[in-house]
This record gives structure tokens, sequence and C-alpha cells, in this order.
């Protein structure tokens, strides 16, 4: 029963959240809500007993991915003055928001705590014995290894494109040669010299 | 099956990327000053790669517990993606080296390796994640390759556009795929193809497999340039280096209409009457669409972009028939394609002014015949090749789809399919008219490219001649062979 109440409760916060990401005029607040619906999204996978894509989603998505967004959507030209003024106003929705969030987690764990759901049809049964990242990794290192690596080969071309297309030799600027730092000895760069009063030193 | 057996069936995606790795460590410490070297390195991996194919990769089954199949077809796709990858980076070099702003960095042929080696495991999928994998290793390739003129704004949009649109194709696709995962509950196209047979048996159809096979169609559609997933097409082909134009044109193409077929023939082979009419109406529309749109350009590389929309349109009537004898069309098809299409972006290349900048008009062909009479010949014969008219080889390809289309009962189909071509010769003649009976314009600056590029545009020239139909019992008996392996 209570598992049901959390997967509908989740399942509803999802969907909200998704149409208010792409609903919100304020981007920032686009970002708020996606975080929310990757929160709520984490929770109907620990309900499914998926604990590991849960906290995968948590710390790849909420922790990494839409910090992310979050700093590419600040350097947006927005009004942050209007902004600050705009945070007394929301502190309200702002404090519902946490608490509900703060309370999603309570019933999330309550749930877990008796019992995953019991899906009518599973089409690949898993194993209650073996947990989530050896059952993963047993897969990826084995069976999918070959994907593993052609994915290891995508994310190399990834980054070959982002240097490709941003990375430039400008001229005039002064890179650190850290070899020929190191290989200069104190004899060459200083000079011990011992002016008469009222020469000055040569440079 | 022991780790040395699965890895001498992908023998040919180790080498590329084995290749690609050890050229990109080149290119990281040579600098610009590497590209030559690192090009005709990379078109020595590649054909390093087709040799491969000559072993157990050429045909020794699955790989990888079912991840990964080498087979016929697998191998006819390969040998037609890296021949058009190596010309697309033999001609690179020369274009860069004219074009204001970059010169050509050495991270283009290692971009295009990585492209090949993509473009490979999409033709060898056999389950829907190798599929999606080598699917976006290609595109991510494609996407940076369009921009690779990093000054030029055109270039610029056109990386990002095709990125955006790649993106949300990529998404619909994956969509599909999951409805087909959930509803199947395998990713393996013979258990796919399984659960659609039982599917099909029961009197109500799951509305899940069917969605899901339409969104997959759609993802796979867009990626062909198909209409109505064409938009992206002139744009990114106008605003792409003509090197790379002439890429996305030849090797993805066949690539994805490979994919295409297999997914539509193995993983939806029992549901055939399902997908068939949205083949053929993408057929019809890509073929009408891109023969009319094509009308109205006066851009020789947008012309092209609609050209080769019109041209996945005919390729599509052979997926339409659904037997061993379409597919070979289709492979025919691909195979000449290629030869033309190519042979049409080497000529676009030679199209410069007097002070050796790239010009991309239509009217700068005026009177071609008499400043650059081999040039205009050469120009003319891919046009009528691409209209489909009889004495040279397109004819042929475009008889071996029809041919199929008949025999499979789709005579309606065919019927607007040849009335349709007759749309588009018109603008392929419209471009031997301009260069045969228009006053001469400037004459095209004659360069100092030397023998390479004359050299494949003659070579081009040779195979959709009427000298290519020598090669019918041997293209016929390989493509059939290919198709068969399907079935």
């Amino acid at each position: 029963m209570i598992q049901a109440i959390a997967f509908y409760l989740f399942a509803a916060v999802v969907i909200v959240s998704g149409a208010l990401t792409i609903s919100s005029r304020n981007p920032v607040h686009s970002v708020m809500w996606l975080i929310l619906a990757f929160f709520n999204a984490a929770g109907l996978m620990v309900l499914v007993g998926a604990e590991f894509i849960a906290m995968l989603l948590v710390i790849v998505y909420v922790g990494a991915v839409a910090v992310l967004f979050l700093f590419v959507v600040m350097m947006m030209d927005i009004d942050f003055a209007q902004l600050r003024t705009d945070v007394a106003r929301y502190a309200t929705i702002g404090l519902a928001l946490g608490t509900a969030l703060a309370v999603e987690v309570m019933i999330a764990a309550f749930a877990w705590s008796e019992g995953r759901i019991d899906l009518a049809r599973r089409a690949a049964p898993i194993d209650p014995a073996m947990p989530n990242i050896a059952a993963l990794g047993q897969l990826l290192y084995t069976r999918y290894l070959f994907l593993f690596e052609a994915a290891g080969f995508v994310l190399l071309v990834a980054m070959i494109g982002a240097i490709v297309l941003t990375h430039r030799e400008r001229a005039g600027t002064r890179s650190q040669h850290v070899g020929r730092q190191v290989a200069r000895r104190p004899q060459d760069a200083t000079r011990n010299v011992k002016p008469t009063v009222g020469q000055g030193v040569e440079l | 099956m022991d780790y040395a057996t699965n890895l001498a069936l992908t023998l040919p995606e180790v080498v590329l990327g084995i290749g690609g790795v050890l050229l990109m460590m080149v290119s990281a410490w040579g600098g610009p000053g590497s590209t030559r070297a690192v090009s005709w390195t990379a078109v020595a991996v590649l054909g390093g790669a087709v040799i491969a194919l000559l072993g157990p990769a050429g045909g020794g089954g699955e790989a990888f517990d079912g991840l990964y199949r080498a087979d016929a077809f697998s191998t006819f796709a390969k040998v037609l993606i890296y021949v058009a990858t190596a010309v697309s980076i033999l001609i690179a070099p020369d274009f860069f080296r004219r074009t204001a702003g970059d010169d050509l960095r050495p991270e283009y042929p290692v971009l295009m390796l990585f492209s090949a080696l993509g473009m490979g495991m999409m033709v060898s999928a056999v389950d829907l994640l190798t599929l999606y994998v080598g699917l976006e290793m290609q595109s991510l390739a494609a996407y940076v390759l369009a921009s690779f003129v990093r000054r030029d704004l055109r270039s610029a949009e056109a990386g990002l556009k095709y990125f955006v649109l790649g993106s949300l194709a990529s998404g619909i696709l994956l969509y599909g795929v999951s409805l087909v995962y959930g509803f199947t509950g395998t990713t393996m196209f013979d258990g796919i193809a399984a659960a659609y047979a039982a599917d099909a048996a029961e009197p109500a159809r799951s509305l899940g497999l069917v969605f899901g096979l339409v969104f997959v169609f759609a993802g796979l559609a867009f990626k062909i340039a198909a209409v109505p997933f064409h938009m992206w097409t002139p744009d990114v082909y106008q605003g792409a280096p003509t090197p790379v134009t002439a890429f996305f044109a030849s090797a993805p193409k066949v690539a994805a209409m490979a994919l295409a077929v297999r997914v539509a023939v193995e993983a939806m082979g029992p549901v055939t009457d399902q997908w068939r009419q949205i083949v053929i109406f993408a057929a019809l529309a890509s073929i009408i669409l891109g023969a009319v749109g094509a009308i109205g350009q006066s851009n020789v590389k947008r012309l092209l972009a609609y050209s080769s929309i019109n041209n996945v349109g005919f390729a599509l009537i052979g997926l339409a028939a659904g037997t061993a004898e379409g597919v070979a069309g289709v492979l025919t098809y691909m195979a000449i394609y290629i030869a033309m299409t190519l042979g049409s972006f080497l000529v676009v290349l030679q199209m410069r002014d007097v002070n050796g900048i790239q010009v991309e008009s239509i009217a700068s062909l005026s009177g071609m015949s008499r400043t650059r009479p081999a040039l205009a010949a050469a120009m003319a014969m891919f046009m009528f090749s691409l209209a489909g008219i009889p004495p040279l080889f397109g004819f042929y390809a475009k008889f071996a789809v029809f041919d199929a289309a008949v025999a499979a009962g789709l005579f309606p189909l065919a019927a607007i399919g040849v009335a349709a071509s007759v749309i588009g010769a018109y603008y392929y003649l419209r471009i031997v008219k301009t260069m045969y009976f228009d006053e001469p314009a400037p004459a095209f600056h004659k360069g100092d490219e030397g023998a390479l590029q004359g050299g494949l545009i003659a070579v081009a020239a040779v195979v959709i001649s009427p000298l290519g139909y020598l090669a019918i019992p041997f293209l016929g008996a390989w493509s059939m062979a290919a198709a068969r392996a399907l079935f």
C-alpha cells in the first residue's frame, strides 16, 4: 500500500516538474524544476529496487549535470537584481519545495524498508541476493564489453571534437614551458655584480 | 567463444580504432605540419580495414554474444563506406589550403577514421545497443566535421544545426528503441523479430510495439535524410566544407541505409506490412520533394543536397519491396550512387574563381564546355547518370530497385517512381544546358591540384559510364549474396 502511494507521489511529481521545466520562463527556475524531476526519478528507481541507478541519478545528474546547466544558465544575460528581490517573495514556495523533498525522502526510505514494488510482468527477473552494482558490473565487463569499449571511443570523439572546435593558438601569448623552466640553472638566471657608487647597474 | 575469435571477427573495427588513436597522438605532437602524412596514413588504415574483411571478419558470423555480426551484407556495406571515407580524406588538403582561414588540421582524417569505425558498427549491428553506440560515434564525428572551418559562419551554422537536429533524431530513435525493448524484453534483433511474430499472430496488436516501430523508423529516416525528416539536409550540405559535404552524401548515407535495411528485415521482418507503408510514403515523398525542391536552387551544393534526398527515395523503393531482390537492389543502388555523388562533388571542388576561391553558384558553370571541356563532359555524365538516363550506369541502379518493386507486386509504387524521376531529370539537364549552351562565364582557375583529383574524377566517370555494365555480373552476384545473408 505504502509503496503504491509512494509510486504515485513520485510519478506525479516527476511529470509535473518535467512540465514546469519546459514551461517556466526563467531558465534558472527551469533548472531547479529539472533537479526536482531528477530527485523524484531517483525515488522511482529506489522503489523498483534499482538503488544503484538511483544513486547515479542523484550523483551524476543532480550533482554534475544540473549544476553544470546552472552555471551555463547563470552566464546568460539575466537580471540578477530583479532575481534577488524575488528571493524574499518566493521564499515560501522555496521552503515548501524543500519540505516536500524532505518528506518524499522519508517516504521513500520508509517504503523501501517495507520491501520493493512487485511488478506484475518483469521481463528480466533480478536476483534478490545480488546487489545492483555487482550485477551491472558483471554484465558490463563481460557480455557488453564490446559496447563498453565503443562507448569509450564515443567519449574520445567528443573530447577531440570539443578541442578541435574551441582550441586556438593565439599569436603573442606567452605559454609556459615546464621543461625549459626546470632546465634553467641559477648561474644562467642570476648575475653577481659589484657596481661602484654613482654608476648604477646595467640590466 | 574466446576473446581472440571475437577480436578476429571485429578486425576492421579494431584496425580503425587502434589506427585512429595512434594517428591522434601523431597529430597531437606533430601539429598542422603532419596533416599530409596523417591523411595518407589514415587512407592506408582504411585500406587495412578493407583487407581485414578478407578474413573471418568478412562473414564469420556473430561476435560478442550476438552484439555484432560479420556477414556478406556488412562486408558489402563496409567496403563502400571505407572507400568513400578514403576519397573524402584525399580530397580535403587541397580544398582547405585554398580556403581562407584555417589550414587543414590533422584531426580531420582522425575524425574521419572514428566516423568510419562508428559506421562499421552500424552496419554490423544485430543489437539495438550496438546500433545506437555506432550511430552516435558516427554522428558526433560528423557534427564536428561540419563546422571544421571555424572562421566561416555558414560552417558553424551547419554544425550547430546538424547537432541540434541530430540530437532530436537520436532522442526519437532512443524513444522508439526503449519502447521496443520494453515491449519485447530484448534488444537483440532475432528476439525482437520473434516477439513481433508472436504479436502478429494474435488478434489484438500491441500498441507499444507499433509505436516503437514508428519511432525507430522516424529516427532512421532522419539519418538517411528521407522526407519528412529531410529539412536539415540543404542547410548542412551548403554550409559544411565541400569535402565534408561529399563525405555526408556518401559514406554515412550508405551506413544509415544499410542499418535501416537490417533493422527492417532482421528485427521487424515479421511485420513487413506495417513498416512497408512508412517506407513507401518516405520513398515517394523523398523522390517528389527532392525533385521539386531542387528546381529553384541556384547553389550547386544545395542542388546536390536535394539530389541526395531524391536518390534516397529511389533506394527506399527497393526496401519497400521487402524481398531479397529488393535488398540487393538497395545495395546496388547505393554502390552506384556513391560513385555518382562523389564524382559530382569532385567536380564542384574544381569550381574556383581566378583567385582560387571556391564558388558554388550554378551560374558560374555557364559555358564550361568551352573553358574546361573534359571537366564539363565528366559533370554532364554524372548529371545524366543521376537522372537515370539509359546508356549510363545510373540507369541500371534505378532499374534494379524498380524491377524488385514490380516483382514484389508494388506496381503503382514503381510507376509513380518512374514518373517522378522525369521531374528530377529536369534540373539535372538544366546543369548540362548551363554548361553547354549558355554564354561562357569567367573560366575556372586551373590550379595545381595535381593528378589526384583529376584521376579520381576519371575513375568515377569510368565507373558510371556504359563500361560499368561490364561489372553487373559481379555486382549483381555480390549484392545478391549480401542480401541473402539477411533472409
